[in-house]
């Protein structure tokens, strides 16, 4: 069962849910997951794009009132 | 009432300061008892390496002694903690001693961890100690021309200090008389030049009429020192002559030994700063793990509610008020325009355009600088 981080980034602006995303993956092992929680309209599309191009892989992304849920597993 | 205080950076010195005051009755009737054990008897103004690596401020200006910084009735020793124990409420220091406490705020800030990016620590020059940032000035004093790179590892302390160092290397170069055989070249980690967007906005323009060109979404993976390359996470790579780094940084190793958090951050609630977990303890700056800028204002801020609440618990046994994620970074636009963000949990920043008087009023704070951490400014 992989284990899952959260990463509470609501109302943050810098460095940033991507930032802290990219630095909290580092803290995890292959195959376990970080949850990052953003209200930055912009994550819905920044946090993928780097996920994609990195090769990581997005669990689900899902924005509940407001709020993006995005879950991405470390894949290398 | 035992408080310790650990780490005498920005953020211990000015509770420890703040808290003295406020509890100037308690102190004095020995109802409570402050403690700071920091690593060093000296204490640094770190944004000032930005200007020794420039060489625009000469090493000794970077320095006081702590125990000159400190309200008389705390206790100060330069004894670094070895071990956390946080269940018993001890910590284990260099000396040996073991030392109890009723409250602890730890403060020991985090460093600079180039060496964890091959090639970087030694192909690199970077401005996060005093040695490498005279190494840097000594680097940048002899460069006669040829790409510059500027490379940004995640997470790291000061945001602002990727255009920082972009905009006064550049007017260095100028200044030189050398700007003509210089190109900038700057790589960024996100998918825009700075993670607050009105800054990244302002940055594009800047950077147009110096004609230095980006690339963003660009997180180090190696550096090959022979052929100069930088190779990127995201499978690009950038040829440089003079590579400058933001290198990531980690906690200290103290917090990671102790468990308390991985990469040594320290987990807190974002707006009590206790560790998660307890009530009696508590961290502050650089430490913890709350996503927000790691800069000494959010250090400063942080220790002046912080002072507030344990003053408030021990004279009527709760909390006064919130840290509501304040944050106040000068941004360097060159060698003599200066902005500034301003934001917190609520209000996201508004940055103006750079103006003189904003860069005066940094060059004064860098003598101000000393009335803070006394906790009176």
């Amino acid at each position: 069962m992989a284990e899952r981080k959260l990463i509470d980034a609501r109302g943050t602006y810098c460095p940033g849910p991507l930032m802290e995303l990219i630095a909290g993956i580092k803290l995890i092992e292959v195959g376990d997951e970080v949850e990052v929680l953003s209200s930055d309209k912009g994550s819905g599309h920044d946090i993928p794009e780097w996920v994609n191009k990195v090769g990581h892989e997005i669990v689900s992304i899902e924005d509940v009132d407001g709020v993006w849920h995005v879950v991405v597993k470390k894949a290398k | 009432m035992k408080i310790l205080i650990v780490g005498g950076g920005m953020g211990g010195t000015i509770l420890a300061n703040n808290l003295a005051r406020r509890l100037k009755g308690e102190l004095k009737s020995g109802k409570a008892r402050i403690t700071m054990l920091s690593a060093s008897d000296q204490h640094m103004y770190q944004p000032g390496l930005l200007y020794v690596a420039l060489g625009r401020m000469a090493v000794d200006e970077l320095y006081k002694d702590q125990a000159s910084l400190l309200e008389p009735s705390i206790e100060f020793h330069v004894d670094p903690v070895e071990e956390f124990n946080l269940d018993n409420k001890q910590v284990k220091t260099k000396s040996g001693k073991t030392i109890d406490y009723d409250m602890i705020v730890i403060a020991t800030g985090c460093r600079a961890v180039p060496e964890e990016i091959p090639g970087l620590a030694e192909n690199s020059i970077n401005v996060y100690t005093e040695e490498d940032a005279l190494n840097f000035y000594r680097t940048i004093s002899s460069f006669e021309g040829g790409r510059v790179v500027i490379a940004v590892g995640v997470p790291h302390k000061c945001p602002m200090i990727p255009p920082e160092l972009t905009f006064t290397l550049y007017d260095y170069f100028k200044d030189r008389g050398i700007i003509d055989k210089v190109s900038f070249h700057y790589t960024y980690p996100i998918g825009r030049l700075h993670s607050l967007e009105p800054v990244s906005n302002w940055m594009q323009g800047e950077f147009a009429k110096r004609g230095v060109t980006s690339e963003t979404l660009f997180n180090m993976k190696e550096v090959d020192g022979a052929n100069k390359i930088v190779k990127s996470e995201e499978g690009t790579e950038a040829a440089y002559d003079l590579l400058v780094a933001v290198p990531a940084h980690k906690g200290m190793e103290v917090v990671e030994d102790s468990k308390l958090g991985a990469g040594g951050w320290v987990p807190v609630d974002r707006n009590r700063l206790n560790i998660d977990g307890y009530d009696n303890a508590f961290a502050i700056g650089d430490t913890t793990n709350i996503p927000i800028s790691k800069a000494g204002s959010t250090a400063h801020f942080e220790a002046e509610a912080l002072a507030e609440n344990i003053a408030s618990i021990i004279k009527i046994g709760i909390p006064a008020r919130d840290y509501d994620g304040k944050v106040f970074c000068f941004i360097e636009a060159g060698k003599d325009q200066a902005t500034y963000a301003m934001f917190n949990y609520n209000n996201p920043p508004d940055p103006k355009p750079p103006t003189k008087s904003v860069h005066w009023f940094k060059m004064a704070y860098n003598q101000l600088y000393w009335a803070s951490a006394r906790g009176l400014l």
